[in-house]
């Protein structure tokens, strides 16, 4: 089935801007991978139909946080090449956290003995936004009104963070 | 249709598990590796969306809405401590005039 190859695809497509998000020296250009990973998870999320979060993912992620992070580089001018030489030791030495990281995480999983997938009529109804928002309001209300809390908080903390400096300056 | 089709064309949930890992070690190589704090903050960024993948996937393999709706939650949490990291970060770059986080080891000074 083509699916499959698609899956391929995207999968490899995924891993390699998320490595270049890390490998490339150029902070601008890391955020634009950053950018193009987002979105192959957005096309991963369309394959495993999840409509509502493919899209929330590309406005909330693609849209707003990396905005904020480009917004912030422009303001920081990091445009000129000054990132310090890394030490060949770190570089062995992180190479190395990672790689086991990944051989025990996957090692471990091939031991995992999973369900079947429950796949009927109902499971295809399950990303789109009406079977979502019932249940989001539904069980999990106390959650979405606490978030909201959680945003003031972290608009608070922004403001006031911006504000001391101004403070500072008069 | 599209799901069925998707988990029967050779496509497994452990697919879809290596995958979420080999994201998920990329950022946490990025953390280890990367001086630049900005850099950091998205390798985050990278590993959240790793666990976000995940939960989707279990979400859809067992047909619940409730692995959705956390990723949902993960990222209104994700964009607030995007915003507050961000906001500190460039008081820091006021103080020092760098986003190198190895000047960042003394807070007091």
């Amino acid at each position: 089935m083509s699916l499959d190859i698609l899956f391929y695809i995207l999968g490899g497509l995924t891993i390699g801007t998320a490595l270049m998000v890390v490998l490339s020296k150029h902070p601008v250009r890391s955020v634009l991978y950053l950018v193009l990973t987002f979105f192959l998870i957005s096309a991963n999320y369309v394959l495993m139909n999840a409509q509502f979060i493919a899209i929330v993912n590309i406005i909330v992620y693609a849209g707003a946080i990396m905005v904020l992070f480009l917004f912030v580089l422009m303001l920081l001018n990091l445009n000129k090449e000054n990132e310090p030489k890394h030490s060949p030791l770190m570089t062995i030495g992180a190479a190395v956290a990672g790689g086991g990281l990944f051989l025990v995480v996957v090692a471990a999983m091939r031991e995992a003995i999973l369900a079947a997938p429950m796949i009927d009529a109902n499971s295809e109804q399950v990303g789109l936004v009406e079977n979502l928002g019932k249940v989001l309001f539904t069980k999990y209300v106390l959650p979405f009104e606490v978030s909201s809390i959680l945003f003031l908080a972290a608009m608070v903390g922004a403001v006031l963070l911006a504000k001391k400096e101004k403070q500072t300056i008069e | 249709m599209l799901l069925a089709t998707l988990f029967e064309s050779g496509v497994k949930i452990e697919h879809y598990m290596v995958l979420a890992t080999a994201l998920f070690v990329i950022g946490v190589f990025g953390v280890l590796y990367r001086k630049n704090a900005i850099i950091l903050l998205m390798c985050i960024e990278l590993m959240l969306n790793a666990v976000n993948l995940l939960l989707v996937a279990f979400s859809t393999y067992f047909g619940q809405a409730d692995g959705q709706l956390f990723v949902f939650f993960i990222m209104v949490v994700a964009a607030a401590e995007a915003t507050v990291g961000l906001s500190i970060l460039v008081l820091l770059y006021r103080n020092t005039r760098s986003t190198d986080i190895r000047l960042f080891n003394k807070l007091k000074n």
